[in-house]
């Protein structure tokens, strides 16, 4: 049976302990919370609908005709442009900043110190509140104290962008240098501390891993290092806003739209309502579209100026200002008996965050349920460096500790002899390895099986550096990626139902962040099926803070927690829909979960023929509109299962035995993720998750001068990520089956795609080259 | 970017006289030259847009090629002549940068691209002898990786970064230039300069010279040649290291051999003392990496790049004996 026949079966066994009687068209109401003795969504039984079927996004004509517009898009009547000015030391003091020049320069019209900043509010600083999104809280242009090399010192606005660049360029700004650490030796020297995420500490242990290690008859013990990562969407970040009377409108990229507005407000002294921003497109965030400097500091020369203000990052701005991935050096440590089964798995290690950050790089997430293991221990400290504060860059934690854990997997199932696909096979866990929760949906072994087959996996050389084509050295690897599902309370969704003539359409509003990944397209698949109306007629609305609720593109956890929000609002819709109807409809008497909708419109579960459609209802009311506001649940069903997706990744790579040049030559994904609501955006977000994953492997790297603190590489054309040549055709399958305690059987899948990868083209090298390196990226000069 | 004039010459001539006035700078594709000028590293107050001079490319009396300064990266790279009698130049253009880059980029502009030391581009928050002379210098010590092994000063360790010149440096190419004392020529491999203590002058040049063409000798008969480029990525990256190469062989003698490497000094660097052990000999893997220990022999390796001689040694000796066997690298 192949896994999607499979997926078919678990699909039709779900319809059938639930929906009994219901005519294969008709969809009823969902569950609105997943425990225990509950109900899976019942879109998950609906098979010919447009769940699953290839939609192209809904926004792409709009992107590609130029008809979109982006935050550095907008203009403002009498706008002005603003240019930053960056410190060039990491800690210290602004001792005196010369802006004459600059003041006297053709078309500027201010000049903007901690001098002559208007006094802020500190930024929220992640974790302080539920809303709370800032990297840091570190005062921004109040004081002249300097936090870390990059941060912006002056900010001038002229008339035009040139204008402003060109003024930045003629100021003149000296320093009192403090000591700083700007070394990772001298942050571990200076003592490490527990690390913490999301307000819990990065440490897990399962009986004494230590000694159970020490006690294997089989060992391995090995220290990985990643380096730092810059964020490159390829959209730079940028923000147009203007104060109009005691209102900040905001016109951003943002994927965290409404809690960005909710702490400029707090920044700027403002009521909520005060600020609005919209965010409808963005290009790209992969985590670092959130609030940094520079919206602050636009908004608040815009207030001092009295002008409208668009500030722009160069790509160099990008990374001054805006945070990436910290740097990690990781021990995994497994002990395993002969046939292969783990007696200890020990990952630990070092991150870094500033002393201003929150956050390091939780290398050890991916560890908490990937395998079964008599004894775990999982812990991350932290040294503290003076640098930018370090953010969520995609699959934070996972995307790196992946490559040490699967690093060490293939390391161990070389030295026993064991296929390293058998090995993680037999290490799979009956239940969730740390909190004993049973797992809502794992299919991790389908997907080797599958993956393994569709690769030919079997043909993998069996003796590492054996197998050579002319100059190539040629082997295959392969490594496991995981990712958790979230869903994050706060998402709210409006439905409003316009009747037009004799038809309806759905509006959905929700405060979501489309970044590119297909979110609003899926949103309309979603809301459509459950409203049983055609995606011709159902619009939606997002990234705008003026839509109630407050949701992140964030943790991959958007789609679930929309899909909550969709339902809650969808069940509310219905009741009040069949409170109109009253009793002269055939749906008279009917509670909302007797009926399902179809064709536009309602029918009852035990007898189809009687129904009614929206227009009808509405009609009859006299009502040209309907409109329910309602939150998502509780995310209650994290806490009964353990909730994850997985990928089984296989790799090919070719390794110059003159240049050590690396070439990846096949590469193929096979995901388990739940049920995949739209191919073809799912198929871009897994492939450009890979080739990120490819690029963290063989080339990212921020080069941060241990001297001074500064990147050094703070540009495209030394900071390398793969261009088209270095993408070979890549291969992607998935198993399709949904979890039935989910939100439309779904999980996220936007972070799991780079989860794994850079493992999996590591151990392809070995298998190629005999040579382990156990250093991102891995660069031609290792391999020589 | 400072503020600046831009006019276009309608010669040679014209070109001269505008190009004399101090704070002038001549304009090919601007690939290189604007975005400098973007981070404020270049500062001219006058641009002189060469690109309308002559581009032609004309087979020469004694059967070689003479290049206008003007003729585009792209149109010299498929010039019929050039992929037939000289595929090591055709190869080294096609090595670099992108092809709409390659489509904009001048003979002239890529002869005097600049370094792409990352603390050169920094002008704000790094010391630079290149860029403000006098400053230190932040790569000796800092990240570098794709820094100079050969002919570097304390003052300077920076690399040329043109893969086109190190074809040319093989090549024995002539490089014609005009100013205001006069036209001269000057041969490639004299064209650029070791940093020494003038690390901010990147070639002979004189102030307001004009490069106007370049000519190429024929090749001897029989001679084959290649260029083979190693980098951090498939497409779009400088050189690390690459090797340009002409060999003639009589039997399986080695009669003439030229070759330069690039990305190891502050000039496309030519290999003399390789060459003259390789005069004569049967070339064999060990034959070439002895050759190539011997252009090493005073490599200074830095932080990051002591890895650059082996790689150059083994990559020259995988050109060389593709080009004996008689293939292309
Ligand atoms: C992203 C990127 C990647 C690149 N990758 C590579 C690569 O892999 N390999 C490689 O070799 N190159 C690479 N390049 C560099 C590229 O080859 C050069 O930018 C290009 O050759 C410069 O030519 P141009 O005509 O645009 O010069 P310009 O930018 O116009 O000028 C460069 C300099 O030459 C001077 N100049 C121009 N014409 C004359 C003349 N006739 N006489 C005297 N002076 C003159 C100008 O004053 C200026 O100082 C890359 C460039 C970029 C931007």
């Amino acid at each position: 049976m192949s896994v999607f026949d499979a997926a078919k079966q678990a699909a039709q066994g779900l319809v059938q302990g639930v929906v009994q009687g219901a005519m294969e068209k008709l969809v009823p109401l969902a569950p609105d919370s997943w425990i225990p003795g509950g109900v899976p969504d019942p879109l998950i039984a609906r098979k010919h609908g447009l769940i699953g079927k290839p939609v192209s996004r809904l926004d792409g004509v709009h992107k590609v005709s130029g008809t979109a517009a982006f935050a550095a898009e907008y203009r403002f009547d009498g706008m002005v442009y603003a240019a930053l000015v960056y410190s060039t030391i990491p800690k210290g003091r602004i001792a005196a900043i010369d802006s004459a020049q600059a003041e006297a320069a053709p078309g500027v019209v201010l000049v903007m110190t901690h001098h002559n900043a208007p006094r802020l509010n500190p930024m929220p600083m992640f974790g302080s509140s539920p809303s709370a999104v800032g990297a840091t809280d570190l005062p921004i242009m109040q004081d002249g104290v300097i936090h870390w090399n990059g941060q912006p010192v002056v900010c001038v606005l002229a008339e035009t962008q040139e204008q402003a660049d060109h003024a930045a360029s003629l100021v003149h700004v000296t320093f009192d240098e403090t000591p700083a650490v700007t070394s990772l030796a001298e942050a571990q020297a200076n003592g490490v501390e527990q690390g913490q995420f999301m307000g819990a500490p990065l440490l897990d242990e399962v009986g004494d891993a230590e000694a159970a290690f020490a006690a294997a008859p089989h060992r391995v013990d090995q220290t990985y290092r990643t380096p730092r990562h810059n964020h490159n969407p390829i959209e730079p970040h940028a923000a147009t806003l203007a104060w109009i009377g005691d209102r900040l409108v905001i016109h951003d990229a943002s994927q965290m739209v409404t809690q960005q507005a909710q702490n400029m407000a707090q920044i700027f002294g403002l009521d909520p309502e005060q600020v609005h921003l919209t965010s409808p497109y963005v290009g790209g965030g992969f985590g670092s579209k959130g609030l940094w400097n520079h919206q602050v500091i636009g908004a608040a020369a815009a207030k001092l100026a009295g002008r409208p203000v668009r500030i722009a990052l160069s790509r160099e701005g990008v990374y001054r200002v805006v945070g990436g991935r910290a740097i990690t050096q990781q021990r995994v440590a497994i002990g395993a008996k002969a046939d292969g089964t783990f007696d200890a798995l020990i990952h630990t290690g070092l991150s870094t965050m500033p002393p201003h950050g929150t956050m390091p790089e939780p290398f050890i997430l991916g560890s908490q349920a990937m395998y079964g293991a008599d004894t775990m221990l999982l812990k991350v400290e932290v040294g503290r460096m003076d640098t930018l504060a370090n953010t969520f860059m995609r699959a934070p934690g996972e995307a790196v500790g992946t490559f040490a854990l699967e690093s060490a997997i293939d390391e161990l199932a070389d030295s026993l002899g064991i296929d390293p696909v058998e090995l993680r096979i037999r290490n799979e866990p009956e239940k969730d390895p740390i909190k004993g929760t049973p797992f809502s949906s794992r299919h991790i072994v389908e997907a080797w099986r599958t993956g393994a087959d569709r690769f030919g996996w079997a043909d993998r050389p069996e003796t590492p550096g054996s197998r050579r084509d002319g100059e190539w050295h040629v082997g295959m690897g392969c490594a496991m990626g995981t990712y958790p599902y979230y869903r994050m309370p706060g998402a709210e969704a409006r439905i409003t139902l316009t009747r037009e003539g004799d038809t309806v359409r759905a509006k959905v509003e929700i405060a979501a962040a489309e970044m590119g990944m297909g979110t609003a397209t899926t949103t309309a698949i979603v809301a459509a099926e459950r409203l049983g109306l055609p995606l011709e007629q159902v619009d939606i609305a997002y990234g705008d803070s003026a839509i109630p609720g407050a949701i992140m593109a964030g943790g991959s956890q958007q789609t679930a927690a929309i899909g909550a929000a969709v339902i809650a609002a969808h069940n509310a819709l219905v009741e009040e829909l069949l409170k109109l109807a009253g009793n002269d409809s055939p749906l008279s008497g009917a509670s909302a979960d007797e009926v399902g909708s179809e064709a536009g419109g309602l029918a009852r579960l035990d007898n189809p023929d009687a129904k009614e459609t929206y227009v009808s209802i509405l009609a009859r009311a006299q009502r040209g509109d309907l409109s329910v506001t309602k939150a998502g649940s509780a995310p209650l069903e994290t806490m009964h299962w353990s909730m994850h997706s997985y990928s089984a990744l296989f790799c090919e790579v070719r390794v110059n035995a003159v240049t050590g040049e690396v070439r990846v030559s096949r590469f193929l994904g096979s995901f388990d993720c739940g049920r995949i609501l739209n191919p073809k955006t799912a198929l871009s977000q897994f492939r450009g998750g890979i080739i990120m994953g490819l690029g963290m492997a063989l080339m990212e790297e921020t080069q941060l001068d241990e001297r001074n603190g500064r990147i050094a590489n703070a540009s495209m054309a030394e900071y390398h990520l793969p261009v088209h040549l270095d993408v070979p055709e890549i291969d992607v399958i998935w198993t399709d089956i949904p979890d039935p305690h989910a939100p439309m059987g779904a999980h996220g899948i936007g972070e799991i795609g780079i989860t794994g990868v850079a493992a999996a083209v590591a151990n392809a090298i070995y298998n190629a080259t005999g040579k382990r390196i156990r250093d991102l990226p891995i660069t031609l000069d290792k391999l020589l | 970017m400072n503020p600046f004039q831009y006019a276009r010459a309608d010669d040679a001539a014209d070109a001269l006289r505008r190009g004399a006035i101090s704070g002038a700078a001549y304009l090919g594709g601007g690939t290189n030259l604007v975005d400098l000028m973007r981070e404020t590293i270049a500062r001219p107050d006058q641009l002189i847009d060469v690109t309308g001079l002559p581009a032609t490319i004309a087979e020469t009396d004694d059967g070689g090629l003479l290049i206008d300064a003007a003729v585009r990266n792209t149109a010299l790279a498929e010039h019929p002549a050039v992929r037939m009698r000289y595929p090591v130049l055709s190869r080294a253009i096609l090595a670099g940068a992108s092809a709409q880059i390659r489509n904009m980029a001048t003979v002239g502009g890529n002869l005097l691209q600049r370094t792409r030391c990352t603390y050169f581009y920094d002008a704000e928050g790094a010391r630079c002898n290149k860029r403000t002379p006098g400053s230190g210098c932040d790569a000796r010590e800092g990240f570098n990786r794709i820094h100079a092994v050969l002919g570097a000063s304390d003052a300077c360790v920076a690399t040329h970064p043109s893969d086109m010149c190190v074809a040319l440096a093989a090549l024995d190419a002539t490089v014609h230039v005009d100013g205001a004392e006069g036209q001269r020529t000057i041969p490639f491999a004299d064209l650029h300069r070791l940093p020494g203590d003038q690390p901010d002058r990147d070639t002979v040049l004189r102030d307001g010279e004009l490069i106007t063409a370049i000519a190429l000798p024929a090749l001897p008969t029989g001679a084959r040649s290649a260029y083979r480029k190693v980098r951090d990525r498939a497409s779009y990256a400088f050189a690390l290291v690459s090797v340009a190469a002409v060999l003639q062989l009589e039997g399986d003698r080695v009669v003439d051999v030229r070759i330069a490497f690039g990305g190891v000094a502050h000039k496309p660097w030519r290999a003399t003392k390789a060459e003259a052990a390789l005069r004569g000999q049967t070339i064999t893997q060990q034959v070439v990496l002895d050759a190539a220990a011997a252009e090493f022999a005073e490599a200074r390796p830095l932080r990051d790049n002591a890895f650059k001689p082996a790689l150059v040694a083994r990559t020259l000796a995988a050109v060389l004996t593709d080009l004996a066997r008689g293939e292309a690298a």
